[in-house]
């Protein structure tokens, strides 16, 4: 207990005195986490459309300025031809061409029905279908406004309707900052502590120290705990920072019970910091340390749940999302703090963490013993 | 008789087809100063890295005061102090940091340590530093105080390797008095060198040549043995015959 | 000259004999194209949901069908409270309830209206999103099965047409992207790791007292780390035309050269990195703060940048990565010439003149 308490003296000390680290390790998160969500957008505003329009009819007219009313397109240009329009496309100043040809709305009236040609740059795809979505949905609405005007009401209504009342629990207003928040703190508390745990025990390989703690009587399990617990301090202060930003900034509160959300936290974090140690016994210098931690951790972050959901993924690549431990906080994390889950929901979680924790762990402690 | 603090026999180390350290079979007595002699490559620091506990023969046996190498290495490290080439205090922590850190892992008590870090600090004539970073001390000085701090905690024995490398020829003086210092107090003192006049100030030298221990005897013995005027004329004339290239 | 290629060689054997960190560094490209080319997508498959009919008509038994009949979900029937419900999710057991009322076929038909309540959890948006718009195709698809063809009048019918990438792969935004993520992995954190791990060793103080110009000693870490990155460029341009179908539209050369010009821009940042820190973690952090985080907050490829607040679309401006990302993407899908990018080009090469000459000039100060 004594060695500890003098091994754990001597890390807090290193810790505190490298200023420029410490503000790096403890800022760098943080600042990230207050700009990611405002970057991290998905909502797509401001689509500019390129407008053909070969009919110039009262219809074509109205349609176009209850896209544009809509708020979510911008006008880029009235074309005379759709070359015109491609152009702008071209030179990414458009992002869709609506194309109305001549005869729209005599068409639509005598013959009951009409195209419309649009086009999307869908370089990228998600904006391409979002816009195309909005556009297609807005075209709908006229298309119903147009019909009630035309006709009489008691006809239009022989047609069967089936509406389709959705509600968004938890997250009512769709809101992507109380989705995206929660999801990066846990990226970033993860990065932090892997890395940083795996690059200082590599250091002292690098420059040699660890051999005289070898020599010393020090146990492995009390140099590995003295290394383990300041990072697992500086982790949970991340988060609660963290935690503290995202209620101030985006007004991101706990649904559920707080307590619980540490509880996991401290099992995870042994979880995480076991990784270090791990990727610390495979590593000889610094750099090898931070690839192989990269790599990692670039594989946990893309499956972990938060870009693209984990029931999207095929077979192989979820097999690999329930053994990453990221994923299992960021679905914590969700039903903790947007769901209000409580410690019997989550029970699962923990167990497997509980595992994860004492295998990786094992598994280094083992690998560290070879070397030695 | 004098007492035995190490002994081995047939101590081997192997990497594969390669061995490092070949059948190493001698004796260290209480008190001495023992050097350990050998090109680069030569198994000095391997062999060391044995007796010390940090890698595990590959057959052989060995004790280290009176423990055994492979049933009892934490139990040798706690008798044993241990100064690597490579600087081996926390750079980043200060003189009296670095002090506290190491008695404290062996296990001194609190009136102990700080005792000893004014004893020690006063005899090194580092009172003004001892806040200083490490890092910001001359090289000679971290050297005599990696010293001072591998025998802060009496051990039985202490194992030096290649201690004075890259530092001044008055320094080096200043080291080995600490070296005399700590071996008049009983510490056993085993120091491997590049330096042969290093050589001469031990009561008792071994050569080893590509893992094999060549000779083994006082500097005075082994000049007359191989009939030279110096231990530099000894080492060339046993190194010349070395085949392994030096790393 | 000699002297110089000496001194390649040693940093060649740096390099090249740490196997562990090559293998990631190569295998990194590879898993990405991997994980964005066939891992991540949007199409959710099997997702556990509930569906509650209260009514128990041909109406709701038709489109129950048809909801299981989609390979999307894996559909459990009971007939929870909106508590059941409640404790569902909270467990994370389901992802969506699906809701017929009572008399559905009735109201369908007799008063040409009827309601399909949908409650899904959306903690995770992107899922619930995904699974409301297939339930809601699905019944837009029974809707138009009852509808007679031709009943409807004033039909406006969009015909939509995808340009560039009508099969809609992600590809194209993220094979661009993690260009400029692998060469500033490669050129800014470890080029500047390595030169720093020499400071912190002592052996670039040896390094720089040789008779040797120090700028040849910073060249020669230089050349080592190019050659990877060029050689990850042609394995990520191999790969996406191999495995995603993806070709270079445009000139290939064309492409190696604006990539040479990234990968400069990147190694002078590396050199500045360097130049400002102590240790190999002060190094790292700041390459992660200062290329990795811009490159994926504001370089585009991860979020658009029209939808940024203004002073953040500012501050991608001065992002080398947008630049380089426009160009590639230029180059690769569109198949765009030098004429189409050159502003692009002149902008990324004023940076990185810029900022190899601050660097430069620190470096002088530091030796002097």
């Amino acid at each position: 207990m004594r060695t500890l308490k003098f091994l754990l003296q001597k890390e807090f000390r290193q810790i505190f005195r490298d200023k420029t680290l410490l503000r790096a390790m403890l800022l760098a998160p943080l600042v990230q986490l207050m700009l990611l969500p405002l970057a991290s957008n998905y909502e797509i505003k401001n689509i500019y459309l390129a407008v053909v329009d070969h009919d110039h009819s009262t219809y074509s007219q109205k349609m176009v300025s209850k896209i544009v009313s809509s708020g979510y397109f911008k006008l880029a240009g009235n074309n005379a031809s759709y070359n015109d329009a491609y152009q702008l496309i071209e030179q990414d100043k458009a992002d869709i061409i609506l194309e109305i040809p001549a005869g729209f709305e005599r068409n639509l009236v005598r013959e009951g029905s009409q195209k419309l040609f649009i086009a999307v740059n869908a370089i990228n795809g998600t904006k391409a279908l979002v816009g195309g979505g909005y556009l297609s949905s807005i075209l709908g609405d006229y298309n119903n406004d147009i019909r009630l005007q035309w006709m009489q009401p008691d006809r239009f209504n022989a047609a069967p309707q089936i509406d389709i009342a959705s509600s968004n629990w938890y997250n009512p207003l769709m809101n992507y900052k109380t989705f995206m928040v929660p999801g990066i703190l846990v990226l970033l508390v993860t990065m932090m502590g892997s890395m940083m745990c795996a690059l200082n025990i590599v250091k002292e390989k690098e420059i040699g120290t660890i051999e005289q703690i070898n020599v010393t009587p020090v146990k492995k399990y009390q140099f590995i705990l003295g290394k383990l617990i300041p990072f697992w301090v500086l982790c949970m202060v991340l988060f609660s920072v963290g935690m503290l930003l995202a209620k101030l900034v985006y007004g991101i509160g706990v649904a559920g019970n707080i307590g619980v959300l540490y509880l996991f936290l401290s099992v995870y974090l042994i979880a995480v910091l076991g990784l270090g140690l791990l990727i610390s016994t495979y590593a000889e210098t610094q750099q090898q340390a931070m690839s192989i931690s990269f790599f990692f951790m670039m594989i946990f972050n893309l499956l972990g749940g938060l870009f693209t959901p984990i029931e999207s993924m095929p077979v192989w690549a979820q097999w690999i999302a329930h053994a990453n431990p990221v994923s299992y906080f960021i679905s914590v994390m969700r039903m903790v703090i947007l769901k209000g889950s409580g410690l019997h929901d989550i029970r699962y979680h923990i167990l497997i963490m509980l595992v994860f924790g004492v295998v990786i762990n094992t598994w280094a402690v083992m690998n560290y013993r070879k070397r030695a | 008789m004098q007492e035995t603090v190490i002994k081995t026999e047939k101590l081997t180390k192997r990497f594969g087809d390669f061995i490092a350290a070949n059948e190493l079979t001698f004796e260290v007595y209480k008190g001495e100063i023992f050097g350990f002699l050998g090109a680069n490559g030569a198994g000095k620091t391997t062999a060391m890295r044995m007796l010390c506990g940090l890698s595990k023969p590959s057959s052989g046996s060995a004790t280290i005061a009176g423990f055994d190498v492979y049933k009892q290495p934490e139990s040798i490290k706690k008798n044993i102090g241990y100064m690597s080439q490579k600087f081996s205090l926390y750079e980043d922590l200060t003189v009296t940091e670095n002090i506290r850190l190491y008695a404290g892992i062996y296990g001194l008590s609190d009136k102990d340590i700080k005792e000893k870090s004014e004893a020690l600090l006063h005899q090194l004539g580092l009172e003004n530093e001892a806040k200083k970073l490490v890092k910001e001390l001359p090289l000679g000085w971290r050297q005599k105080l990696s010293f001072s701090v591998a025998v802060i905690h009496k051990p039985k024995i202490v194992f030096l390797d290649e201690p004075t490398g890259g530092v001044d020829p008055v320094t080096r003086r200043q080291f080995w008095d600490l070296i005399y210092d700590a071996s008049d107090k009983g510490v056993t003192v085993f120091v491997t060198t590049h330096y042969m006049d290093e050589a001469e100030y031990c009561n008792r030298i071994s050569i080893m040549v590509d893992g094999y221990i060549r000779a083994l005897d006082t500097p005075a013995k082994l000049k007359e043995q191989y009939s030279a005027a110096s231990m530099d004329e000894v080492f060339y004339g046993l190194a010349r015959e070395a085949k392994r290239k030096a790393d | 000259m000699k002297q110089l290629l000496t001194f390649i060689r040693k940093e060649f054997y740096h390099v090249f004999r740490d196997r562990k960190t090559l293998l990631m560094l190569f295998g990194l490209p590879i898993a990405q194209i991997i994980l964005f080319g066939f891992a991540l997508t949007n199409e959710i498959k099997n997702a556990q949901i509930v569906v509650s009919d209260y009514s128990k008509d041909i109406a709701t038994t038709q489109i129950i069908n048809k909801i299981e009949a989609s390979q999307y979900f894996d559909v459990a029937k009971s007939l929870p409270s909106h508590k059941q419900i409640e404790a569902a999710f909270k467990e994370g057991k389901i992802k969506m309830a699906v809701i017929f009322p009572e008399n559905f076929y009735y109201d369908l038909t007799h008063q040409n209206k009827a309601q399909i309540q949908i409650i899904a959890d959306a903690s995770d948006i992107n899922a619930a999103t995904t699974l409301t718009n297939y339930v809601t195709a699905i019944v837009m698809d029974y809707q138009l099965q009852l509808v007679k063809s031709g009943t409807i009048p004033l039909q406006i019918v969009p015909e939509i047409r995808m340009l560039y990438n009508p099969e809609m792969k992600g590809e194209f935004v993220f094979i661009p992207g993690m260009m400029s993520m692998i060469m500033l992995l490669i050129c800014v954190m470890m080029t500047s790791i390595s030169i720093v791990r020499e400071k912190e060793l002592g052996t670039m103080e040896v390094l720089l007292v040789s008779p040797f110009q120090p700028l040849m000693v910073i060249f020669s870490k230089f050349v080592p780390y190019v050659i990877v990155s060029l050689i990850n460029v042609t394995s990520i341009l191999l790969l996406s035309w191999l495995l995603l179908h993806l070709p270079v539209k445009g000139s290939i050369l064309l492409l190696y050269a604006e990539s040479l010009l990234f990968i400069f821009t990147s190694l002078a940042l590396g050199l500045l990195i360097s130049i400002n820190s102590k240790t190999q973690q002060t190094a790292m952090f700041i390459s992660l703060g200062v290329t990795m985080l811009p490159t994926i907050i504001l370089s585009g490829f991860m979020f658009p940048i029209e939808n940024m607040p203004i002073p953040l679309q500012v501050i991608s401006n001065i992002v080398p990565s947008k630049w380089f990302y426009i160009i590639v993407r230029s180059i690769m899908i569109k198949g765009a010439g030098f004429s189409a990018i050159w502003k692009q080009t002149l902008i990324l090469f004023g940076m990185m003149v810029i900022i190899l000459g601050i660097s430069l000039k620190r470096f002088k100060i530091r030796l002097a």
